[in-house]
């Protein structure tokens, strides 16, 4: 293949408990033209350790990561958290290369890079998109997963009421003041549950696992779907939950 | 020096204080309702100004330019001041600005002095100071009045009382000469004008804070709503103001600037009911004596700290608190200071200045980094990265031993090195780490207050990486 | 021992201190209104206040008519004679009222320095037809005339015309509160109703 040549970068997190969504990337990547590799040295990008006051061990971490993706044209991950961490705050850390400035959210780069709105998915449910702090507010990816996700064929797409509130999540946040992330949570489900949808989606499968694991809980039958693998589902080889 | 009383003595660690808050659903309620109005009125009124952004730097800068040339502004205030017929006093400490009130209130031969809000005069515990040296300082600020007279404790920076709802406003109030007759806000305003009224004409000295102070023409600025502080600022024949040293401005010009920025930030008006200016004492009108004290308790500490500094640029409008989901849901009084919320979490931990107290350690920790906070600040302080910043500062004041410490430095051992890092994965201890995942539905401490109230993902059978290794590889 | 003012000034000399950072002012200092007078009649009219228009020849008429019935009206010296309009009782601050005496007035009528279209602001600075602070602030209603050619559209426009050295006052609408469950409320300690006259 001759596309660019994109280096997965789908987390610790999704790597280890969410493979679906870094198989749902390679998948939708690939169709898109891309020549997808996946470095097998990358670990973790520092952002639990820095964010927790761990800034001396995330350094190493930062120092590595951009090692490993040195020489790569892009590097895409499906989180906006973890991309904000390498593009955001590696810079700071170390004098670190240029990768962390070519790391991209997923939606950014199939929009800014690609150049890609509609990318021939087809997603036949009832959808609704939260959008995910560090997304919105460090990355400013703005209505480019909307957008996304308008054009899936199939998709009924229904606002999610104050979509703009944290979900609760915040990394060693949920451990640590556990009752008000409890609380932040409870009000995001029952706006998530408001809309009817069948399936929630976000770019971020942190901020997924904190909706999904309370709506799981309430037995809600909302499912929690990561927007990569949305955008990666096609009429040929649809969506398929994963038990 | 004694102890920094910016935050409360006694006051729980703030998971603690948060969860007894979260408990008490109708202030829950009360705040969700003032929140949420004072959001979408903030929105629109911003969304007017399509420089608000250019607005928002130009306050940046000119209150960096404050940080840098401080001790240049302040010389150039106090000259200023005194050339206008205006005393200026300088107070290191909290103890120090209460001595130096206490006696000119006594120098006036006043027992009572009004008070304009000022959260300057709240972080020094100005009032109880007073009280102790038997001045009774009266608040005017009808928030402050239901604070005072509820014998409670503020819980916002502009609103104190926000966490209370008229129907318990008119009980507090029951206890004045005039009671209020209904629950209606024009009632429990009526009431307050009347309780207040003989006090602002009667009383010799008042006290009031800054909103700004400008160097160039020794002006001082209070930015208010109610009229109170027109009050005070002009019957009285003593004015006394604390101000804390960071809101000096360099010029005249810059006022520009936070006269826009303030009030849509802060009311969500287009511009606050009243704003006095005045420079030292005008012959014929107004205090004939004023007397500027400059504060600084902490504030020169909190300068010192590169990153940390960024939070002296603040202007107290309490956006931050109004957008804060945190704060939405715990209420101010969690956090334990007169400084409540995001600008409490990152100003109240750096002017106390010891990390070693629980108390304050726990406040930088009082967040989720959504940045909202930062989305809205007017003088565009980096409230998420300040609190990192400050996270570091705690966990290097309590050392390596901790059992957090020990786990965040075995995960970064094992993050350190791939093969590690994949022996963790198929042990499956990585996703316990990552996921708080185990038995599904109940997991050990610190695992269990996740699962309290949400399931853990399902260990997936495969990692991504083997899958790949295993197609691609 | 140091002095305050000397430990104070010291330690933030001990600090290490970045180069002065240039203040970008690229935000609008004037701004444009096709109608500054209606502009500013609609956004004083915003927050509750009363505002008339009326044309400079029939002032008098309007005063009287605004003033009329409202009992004992306190003024300041140096207000235009025509102003006095016979038919009210006035205060006239000359020499200068007691406290007690503007308790008792019924209302003020002032002059003002500028008023700020944008944000429905009247500024007093003590000068002409203004007086001291205390006079507009007592009674219970305050009348303020603005002429036209008082009314700058934004506030860059009013910081910049105004004398810093004087006592200033913004006046945005009646005394209001909106410590009450954060809505606003007008009429706390200020003058509960406060009335504007446009003129020209
Ligand atoms: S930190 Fe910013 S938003 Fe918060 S009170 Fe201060 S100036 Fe306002």
């Amino acid at each position: 293949m001759n596309g660019p040549r994109v280096a997965l970068f789908p987390t610790c997190l999704t790597d280890t408990a969410f493979p679906e969504t870094a198989k749902a990337m390679v998948r939708l990547l690939e169709r898109l033209g891309c020549d997808v590799e996946f470095p097998l040295d990358q670990t973790c990008c520092g952002q639990m350790h820095f964010n927790t006051g761990y800034a001396d061990h995330a350094r190493p971490m930062a120092r590595a990561f951009a090692d490993v993706f040195d020489g790569y044209d892009h590097i895409v991950a499906p989180s906006g958290s973890c991309a904000g961490m390498v593009r955001e705050i590696h810079p700071n850390l170390c004098d670190s290369s240029s990768a962390a400035l070519r790391t991209y959210e997923l939606s950014e780069f199939l929009v800014d890079v690609l150049g890609v709105v509609d990318v021939g998915a087809h997603f036949p449910h009832r959808v609704t998109y939260h959008p995910t702090c560090h997304s919105l507010r460090m990355l400013g990816v703005g209505d480019k997963p909307l957008r996304l996700l308008r054009a899936v064929s199939g998709l009924e797409l229904i606002p999610l009421p104050q979509a703009e509130q944290c979900c609760g999540f915040g990394g060693t946040f949920a451990l640590k003041n556990a009752e008000t992330s409890t609380a932040m949570l409870a009000d995001k489900m029952r706006c998530v549950q408001d809309t009817g949808a069948q399936v929630v989606t976000a770019g971020d499968n942190s901020c997924l696992m904190q909706i999904g694991g309370g709506l799981s809980r309430l037995r809600a039958g909302v499912r929690p779907v990561h927007l990569a693998e949305i955008l990666a589902s096609t009429q040929e080889e649809p969506w398929v939950a994963t038990p | 020096m004694g102890r920094n009383p910016v935050t409360w003595l006694g006051s729980p660690a703030f998971p603690d204080a948060a969860r007894r808050a979260l408990d008490d659903t109708q202030l829950r309620g009360n705040l969700r309702k003032a929140t949420t109005t004072i959001r979408g009125k903030r929105e629109s009124v911003v969304s007017e100004l399509d420089d608000w952004e250019e607005l928002r730097r130009a306050g940046e800068s000119i209150k960096d330019d404050v940080l840098t040339n401080l001790d240049t502004y302040l010389e150039r205030l106090e000259a200023a001041v005194t050339e206008r017929g205006g005393v200026v006093h300088w107070a290191r400490d909290a103890d120090e600005a209460n001595r130096i009130v206490l006696d000119l209130a006594r120098q006036e031969g006043a027992d009572g002095v009004v008070k304009v809000k000022s959260m300057a005069t709240a972080e020094i515990g100005l009032n109880e100071a007073l009280a102790d040296g038997g001045v009774d300082a009266i608040e005017t600020d009808l928030a402050e009045v239901i604070v005072q007279l509820g014998n409670d404790r503020p819980s916002h920076i502009l609103v104190p009382a926000i966490h209370r709802n008229r129907a318990e406003i008119k009980e507090i109030f029951a206890q004045m000469p005039e009671p209020p007759d209904s629950d209606d806000p024009r009632a429990l305003a009526e009431a307050a004008r009347k309780y207040l009224r003989r006090k602002f004409l009667s009383s010799k000295v008042a006290i009031s804070g800054a909103n700004f102070g400008v160097a160039e023409t020794g002006s001082i600025v209070v930015v208010e709503s109610e009229g109170n502080g027109r009050m005070c600022l002009t019957l009285p024949e003593t004015l006394i103001t604390v101000m804390g040293i960071e809101k000096v401005l360099p010029r005249w010009q810059d006022l520009e600037v936070f006269l826009q920025l303030l009030p849509r930030s802060s009311t969500a008006e287009r511009m606050n009911p009243y704003t006095s200016i005045w420079s030292g004492v005008t012959p014929g009108d107004g205090p004939q004596k004023f007397h500027l004290v400059l504060l600084d308790n902490g504030r020169t500490s909190t300068l010192a700290d590169e990153v940390g500094r960024q939070a002296l640029r603040c202007i107290r409008c309490s956006a931050c608190l109004n957008v804060c989901p945190v704060y939405e849901r715990t209420g101010g009084q969690a956090y334990g200071s007169v400084y409540p919320g995001p600008i409490g979490a990152i100003l109240a931990p750096q002017l106390a200045g010891d990390l070693h107290d629980e108390q304050a350690a726990s406040l930088p920790y009082a967040s989720s980094l959504c940045g909202a906070c930062y989305e809205v600040c007017p003088v565009r302080i980096n409230i998420p990265e300040v609190l990192t910043h400050l996270r570091a500062e705690v966990v290097e004041a309590k050392g390596k031993r901790t059992p957090e410490a020990m786990a965040m430095s075995a995960a970064a051992w094992v993050f350190g090195d791939r093969r590690r890092y994949e022996a963790a994965q198929r042990a499956g201890s990585l996703t316990r780490f990552l996921a708080r995942d185990g038995t599904l539905s109940s997991l050990p401490w610190p695992g269990s207050k996740w699962t309290d109230t949400r399931d853990a993902p399902v260990v997936p059978k495969e990692s991504f990486r083997s899958w790949w290794r295993r197609n691609r590889g | 021992m140091a002095s305050a003012r000397e430990e104070i000034l010291g330690r933030i000399r001990a600090v290490d201190r970045q180069a002065t950072p240039a203040v970008p002012r690229e935000y609008e200092r004037v701004r444009r209104a096709d109608d500054p007078v209606g502009l500013l009649a609609e956004r004083v009219a915003d927050y509750r206040a009363t505002v008339h228009r009326a044309a400079a020849r029939e002032l008098p008429y309007r005063i009287a008519e605004r003033l009329d019935g409202r009992g004992r009206i306190a003024v300041p010296p140096g207000v235009p004679w025509e102003w006095r309009v016979p038919g009210v009782s006035w205060l006239p601050d000359d020499p200068p009222l007691g406290v007690s005496d503007l308790e008792a007035a019924d209302g003020v009528l002032s002059g003002c320095a500028l008023a700020i279209a944008e944000t429905g602001t009247i500024v007093l600075d003590a000068g002409h037809a203004q007086g001291r602070r205390v006079l507009t602030l007592l009674p219970d209603y305050h009348l303020c005339v603005v002429h036209a050619d008082q009314v700058v559209v934004s506030v860059p426009e009013a910081v910049e015309r105004l004398d810093p050295k004087g006592p200033l006052t913004f006046i945005s609408g009646p005394s209001a509160t909106s410590d009450i469950e954060l809505d606003r409320v007008e009429g706390v300690h200020g003058p509960r109703t406060l009335e504007v006259l446009l003129v020209g």
